[in-house]
């Protein structure tokens, strides 16, 4: 091969390096900005006066002098709209009855918009979830109402053979005539007089328990169950897993018991997490009893025989990368195997072990099926450390999947998804960072 | 003709007699030494099948320098090495025959090696350093045998380091990392580490193959100065080195012990023509 080829072989391959390299940052920028962007929605939004009423109220945060000025000044507008409804009832009561059954179905939808964006109306029942309680706390979710309270959807359905489409109608067409005409464009001119939307930042995301699962208040049960599994995982999995690498490494002989183990080891590594799931509930809690049901621990031993499999192996390749001559050294001053290998081989080997730790941490972390049977509830409140032996947590993986496909208000509560998914990323990645840095320095150190 | 007699000019004019390589230096006399410290019988070792270090018979005095030459791949390291046991550490390896040192089996079934290897040192071929610092490295010995003090450990470190002729390079940076040393500095760190433990046999596997004619002069000061107090046994390529260090010498070949002799004798009088051969280099 000739100089010239030589160099545009080396030219190519390290295009095509480089090339797949900024394939990979563009797949995750792609994945991780719109998650970021609308996960800090969560925490960073406009609020209305709404989301200060229920933390006044739930919370007891906030100041409430001006929380009192604030609400008599949007009060005042709200006075108008409420006077409106009054008046358009008894104009109700006055019609004849063909008329009157025509406005009722649709004047129940007005109320029930005007109640979703604003809150319980005067006269109404007092609301027993928390979430009726109060109007839209967001801004954003305030104009999705105003335009349901503005606009009837409706369905085409003309075309048999297509999707129906769907349409708008103004209300305010339906009612043209009535007195409640002129409730459309008062509510749309005067929405930020009576909501007062303000730019927020809500850090009782992070902070605070949930409040009728997960309307109000923040995700912080979710994301202290998660560090509980996930240490609790690498407590039990991680001293075994070193122990049982120093074992593989320096004490196994070869044979046909220690080849098995080995495979035993790939084996389980393989296996699909669901399927641990499912065994920590038959073993840990069915047949040892570690706990009555659903525990902290229970999900914390599950991820531990789940991510041990990858600590060995990491730990073994750290281990055997420690140059033999230390071994040499240390032995030949007269230095037991066990002394060797705590003051030489695993000081050495550390950085290596730590990594794979840490990768199994951000695993332990991140994994649902394991705690789905084990460990996990949708809602519950921050548990303490006592609590662990016998109580169930929320968990931000678990709770994510929950959140999205099963709360019967999916819908509503797109922000706290997305917050909770940045939320893991961001415990993850901080994890790593932080296996990093250590990783970075100890290796300094060892190398002088 | 081998490189190992290339390497020194002076060597290769001194071909015609081998008297003259052999320039006996003046040497302080060695009191209650001599009796045989390590003893092998019909003594081999075998990496698996390969028999690497023939049927050795050979008895190595107390107190004095033993020199082992002969050509790469000869065995000398191996021999070596077993001395203190370290070929444990190959899986493979294992030996026949006997080998005593102080009247004990080295290989019997309940001796312990860890006790063993306190008593007998050793400097490797490469140098290996601990990834710790200067200090660290040479009071790791002392401090398995329960030496925790620091200022009792700072006399050790020093007195090892100036032993090793290293202390003057590296007294200002003690707590500085081991590797960050050169190679030849690395080296010495090696021997000064091993003379922290104060064995009764030091092996030395070519201790200045990395290092520069100063230092290398150095440590055969510090081989000088230890005869008499230590059993020395030192593999050399360096015929010159032999013959200034040694009183003994030991020639092997393909891993049979061709001669051994006192050093005068080997290099002025050699029994074996092999031996001749290869000490004037006229080695095929
Ligand atoms: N770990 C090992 N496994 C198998 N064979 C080995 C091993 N170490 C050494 N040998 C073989 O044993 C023989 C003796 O090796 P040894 O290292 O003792 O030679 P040496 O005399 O020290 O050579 P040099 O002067 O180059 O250091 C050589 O043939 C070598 O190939
Ligand atoms: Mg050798």
């Amino acid at each position: 091969m000739n100089l010239r080829t030589r160099k545009l072989l080396d030219r190519s391959f390290t295009a095509l390096g480089f090339g797949s390299l900024v394939v990979m940052a563009l797949a995750l920028l792609v994945v991780i900005v719109p998650i970021a962007v609308k996960g800090i929605g969560a925490v960073f939004f406009t609020g209305t006066i709404e989301h200060r009423k229920m933390l006044s109220a739930e919370f007891h945060t906030g100041d409430p002098r001006e929380l009192t000025s604030e609400a008599a000044a949007s009060e005042r507008y709200r006075a108008n709209i409420y006077s409106m409804l009054s008046g358009f009832e008894g104009e109700l009561d006055r019609m004849d009855p063909e008329k009157k059954a025509e406005y009722k179905n649709k004047y129940g939808q007005v109320k029930s918009s005007l109640q979703a964006l604003l809150g319980p109306l005067p006269g109404e029942p007092a609301p027993m979830l928390t979430r009726f309680k109060y109007g839209q706390t967001r801004w954003d979710k305030a104009q999705e109402k105003l335009h349901d309270l503005l606009y009837e959807t409706k369905w085409d359905t003309s075309n048999p053979n297509a999707m129906s489409t769907e349409y708008f109608v103004r209300r305010a067409e339906s009612f043209k005539g009535t007195s409640l005409e002129k409730l459309f464009p008062y509510v749309e001119q005067n929405i930020e007089k009576m909501m007062l939307p303000k730019f927020t930042f809500y850090s009782g995301f992070i902070t605070e328990s949930s409040v009728d699962s997960h309307f109000f208040g923040g995700i912080w049960p979710e994301i202290q169950g998660t560090f509980f599994l996930a240490f609790g995982a690498m407590l039990f999995a991680f001293p075994l897993g070193v122990i049982a690498a120093i074992y593989f490494t320096e004490y196994a002989k070869p044979g046909f018991f220690n080849s098995m183990l080995r495979s035993a080891n790939s084996t389980l590594a393989g296996v699909p997490s669901i399927v641990f799931g499912m065994f920590g509930l038959a073993f840990f809690i069915n047949t040892l009893k570690v706990s009555d049901s659903k525990s902290v621990i229970a999900g914390s031993l599950t991820l531990a025989i789940m991510i041990l499999p990858t600590i060995i192996r990491s730990a073994e390749e750290a281990i055997l990368a420690v140059p033999k001559t230390y071994k040499e050294a240390s032995l030949s001053l007269g230095s037991t195997k066990w002394n060797t290998i705590i003051t030489v081989i695993l000081p050495a080997a550390l950085p290596g072990i730590l990594t794979g730790g840490v990768i199994s941490l951000g695993r332990a972390a991140g994994e649902t099926a394991p705690i789905i049977f084990t460990a996990a509830v949708s809602v519950g409140s921050a548990i303490g450390l006592a609590d662990v032996f016998n109580s169930p947590t929320p968990a931000l993986s678990w709770n994510i999947y929950n959140l999205a496909s099963e709360h019967e208000a999916a819908g509503e509560l797109r922000h706290v998804q997305y917050g909770m998914v940045l939320a893991l990323i961001t415990v993850v990645l901080l994890l790593n960072l932080s296996a990093i840095i250590l990783r970075a320095r100890i290796s300094k150190k060892l190398k002088g | 003709m081998t490189t190992d007699t290339l390497e020194t000019p002076e060597l290769m004019s001194a071909q015609k007699s081998t008297k003259d390589i052999y320039l006996p230096p003046a040497r302080k006399k060695v009191t209650d030494g001599g009796k045989p410290h390590v003893v092998a019988r019909e003594f081999s070792i075998y990496y698996g099948e390969f028999e690497a270090v023939k049927r050795v018979n050979a008895e190595i005095p107390s107190k004095y320098v033993t020199a082992l030459i002969g050509p790469s791949g000869c065995g000398k390291s191996t021999f070596l090495r077993s001395i203190n046991r370290m070929n444990d550490l190959i899986p493979t390896c294992h030996t026949t025959g006997a080998l005593h040192f102080d009247n004990e089996d080295v290989y019997g079934k309940y001796t312990d090696e860890v006790l063993l290897r306190k008593k007998v040192g050793m400097v490797f071929q490469k140098p290996n350093p601990f990834p710790k610092s200067i200090f660290d490295n040479i009071a790791y010995g002392p401090r398995l045998h329960g030496i925790n003090d620091r200022k009792k450990l700072m006399e050790i470190v020093e007195r090892s380091l100036r032993k090793a002729a290293l202390w003057d390079e590296v007294c200002d940076r003690l707590d500085k990392n081991a590797l960050g040393l050169s190679g030849g500095q690395q080296q010495r760190l090696c021997v000064a580490r091993t003379l922290a433990v104060e064995p009764e046999v030091l092996l030395l596997d070519e201790p200045t193959s990395a290092l520069d004619p100063k230092a290398t002069a150095k440590i055969e000061d510090l081989i000088q100065e230890l005869r008499g107090s230590y059993t020395i046994m030192i593999v050399t390529h360096n015929m010159q080195q032999a013959s200034r260090v040694s009183d003994y010498t030991m020639f092997f070949y393909e891993g049979v012990l061709v001669e051994h002799a006192s050093t005068a004798q080997l290099f002025t009088n050699p029994k074996d023509s092999m031996t001749e051969d290869y000490i004037t280099g006229r080695f095929s």
